[in-house]
């Protein structure tokens, strides 16, 4: 594979999502949240912990400058939103990392390696798919504390199942290509073929079930967080803001509203990216002709 | 069909053994115990519990006597509701959650198969654009986000239908709970219908059907239908999982007496044995279906060999 028809394969994938309209309104949409998110302490004079004693579960007003209106203990849900909104997507983005090296190290192992070690590993994956892996997070936050690292830890080391079933096979046919005899021919050892020529060829694949991860991840903590199970005042994440605004839903629906929104927006914008992705990348699987 | 089930069978016992293991090791390695209070118990009493409870024995002693106990339908005492066993416990909340989530697939494989076949036959037409956006939007929101909106609306706004509760066990009650359940389902199947409904469509047997003059409706009911429904079937597995996962929340939302609350309070609580024995038992539930789900599979297409 010579490296003009790599280029042209990302040429080709960036043409067709520039003209992928959804797609694109989904990156805008998310870059917007991410400043938004990232500059979040420059747009509020309020802090996010902080109380205004004279406005409590106040609605929406720009006159006050509580643009989202302010909770129960009066403190601005604007600011609080958006410092949430660091949370979900810092816990999605580093707890799908951890799924991601031990998704492809597992992957390409077994679909490189193959024989005997393939078929136990791929089984172990196919058992721990069929564990009810949800009570399995619930059960580490109760019994370790309720800490950010063990979010990433626990959804990420649950997370890698389908990362490591599609880097395998990808894996099993890119082994069968010419340079990679090549490499071997050339005497390469086995981890620098995995690490030099197997798994940057893996990258489009993986960029996809990024974007597809990321938001199920998000929606991991946030459940969590609406349990209670979470992270823990007075810091937020989206699914706590919605467990808040849940509870006081009759008197102040603003507390609900906008923290909703929020976090279905960029759950939206990140799978309309990844299918964008699949049809931009992975012309197989292109459902839509 | 029979080897095939009984190997099946035999290859699910193992995934049993280490779910059972996986949870029971789990509890026990957590930090605090069962009797944990705010007030320090005597030293003498809290041994005199950890005899009554086993917890005394060693470890491997605990876990035979734990799969022993489960092989006769025993999951224990639960620690915190004194006066009950899990085994009461899960046969009293079992039955609303059954209910709720039967009612809720029902509801997504109606919804969800008759969307997606009507988008894949008018495929890239406005009404298929619109379906698919909507359940792209069903797969985004979250069905504890949806459930309070849900509830905003027609409950505390509308005030059509009660926000919470079982009240007297009517449908009226039933509606809320088991549409935020069923949406995201019903999302996920109406897409997986269109797509292998089109990828149907273009087969030759089906233009050799349409060629011979078959009525459209004969065509798509007759034909295509059980064909497309494959990826259906073997959607029904983490379908599945996906509704009692979503069940932990949703009864928590609308004060469902479920299985799922009983595990959330169990967590809360360190109820060891009832949670334990909430995780094994939708464990067991799991992995029993997913067995029927591959039976109902090389039943409906032939050509799989497993």
């Amino acid at each position: 594979m010579s490296s003009r028809r790599g280029n042209s394969l990302w040429a080709d994938a960036r043409w067709s999502l520039r003209r992928n309209r959804a797609a694109m309104t989904a990156m805008t949409i998310m870059a917007i949240v991410c400043v938004l998110v990232l500059l979040a302490p420059l747009l509020s004079s309020y802090e996010f912990d902080s109380t205004d004693w004279d406005r409590i579960s106040a609605p929406p007003s720009f006159a006050t400058g509580h643009w989202f209106g302010t909770d129960d203990v009066g403190r601005d849900l604007f600011v609080r939103t958006l410092y949430g909104g660091r949370i979900s997507l810092l816990v999605g983005v580093a707890a799908t990392l951890v799924s991601l090296v031990i998704g492809i190290a597992w992957g390409a192992t077994a679909g490189y390696v193959g024989g005997r070690t393939d078929q136990l590993m791929m089984r172990t994956v196919d058992v721990m798919y069929a564990m009810p892996f949800m009570f399995f997070v619930i059960l580490l936050m109760v019994f370790f504390g309720r800490n950010i690292l063990l979010i990433f830890v626990a959804v990420g080391a649950v997370n890698w199942l389908d990362m490591a079933r599609i880097v395998r096979g990808q894996t099993l046919s890119l082994k069968k290509k010419e340079f990679i005899e090549a490499a071997r021919a050339g005497g390469v050892s086995n981890f620098n073929i995995v690490r030099r020529h197997i798994v940057p060829n893996l990258l489009g694949v993986v960029i996809i079930y990024v974007t597809l991860t990321i938001p199920q991840v998000i929606l991991v903590e946030s459940f969590l967080s609406f349990l209670g199970l979470g992270v823990q005042e007075p810091m937020t994440s989206w699914g706590a803001l919605v467990n808040d605004g849940a509870q006081a839903m009759e008197s102040a629906p603003w507390a609900l509203i906008f923290p909703a929104l929020f976090l279905a927006l960029t759950l939206f914008c990140f799978n309309f990216l990844g299918d964008g992705l699949r049809d931009a990348l992975d012309p197989r699987d292109r459902r839509t002709s | 069909m029979l080897s095939f089930a009984f190997r099946r069978f035999l290859s699910a016992i193992p995934t049993l053994l280490i779910l059972i293991a996986l949870a029971f090791a789990l509890i026990r390695v957590a930090p605090g115990g069962p009797f944990d209070t705010e007030k320090q118990l005597p030293p003498e009493i809290e041994a005199r519990l950890n005899e009554a409870y086993h917890l005394d024995e060693p470890l491997y002693q605990q876990f035979g006597r734990y799969l022993l106990g489960l092989a006769q339908g025993d999951f224990g005492p639960s620690f915190q509701y004194k006066d009950f066993t899990v085994t009461e416990l899960i046969a009293a909340g079992f039955p609303v959650s059954l209910k709720l989530g039967g009612l809720a697939m029902l509801l997504a494989l109606l919804a969800g198969i008759s969307i997606g076949t009507l988008a894949a036959l008018r495929q890239n037409s406005q009404t298929d654009h619109v379906a698919m956006a909507a359940a792209m939007t069903g797969i985004s929101i979250p069905n504890f986000v949806l459930a309070p909106l849900l509830v905003l609306l027609f409950a505390v706004t509308l005030r059509w239908l009660p926000a919470g509760g079982l009240g007297d066990g009517g449908i009226a009650n039933l509606v809320l709970p088991v549409i935020s359940l069923a949406l995201p389902q019903i999302a996920y199947i109406s897409r997986l219908t269109r797509g292998s409904m089109i990828e149907v469509l273009r087969s030759d047997f089906i233009r050799t059907a349409r060629a011979q003059g078959l009525p459209g409706r004969e065509v798509i009911l007759g034909h295509a239908l059980k064909p497309a429904m494959l990826p259906i079937v073997s959607y029904l597995g983490p379908a599945t999982a996906g509704i009692i996962t979503g069940s932990v929340v949703i009864e928590q939302i609308f004060g469902v007496p479920g299985l799922g609350r009983y595990f959330v309070q169990g967590a809360l609580n360190r109820d060891y044995t009832l949670v334990m024995g909430v995780v094994v038992f939708y464990g067991v539930l799991i992995i029993v279906f997913n067995f029927l789900v591959d039976l109902a599979y090389r039943w409906l297409d032939p050509r799989v060999k497993l």
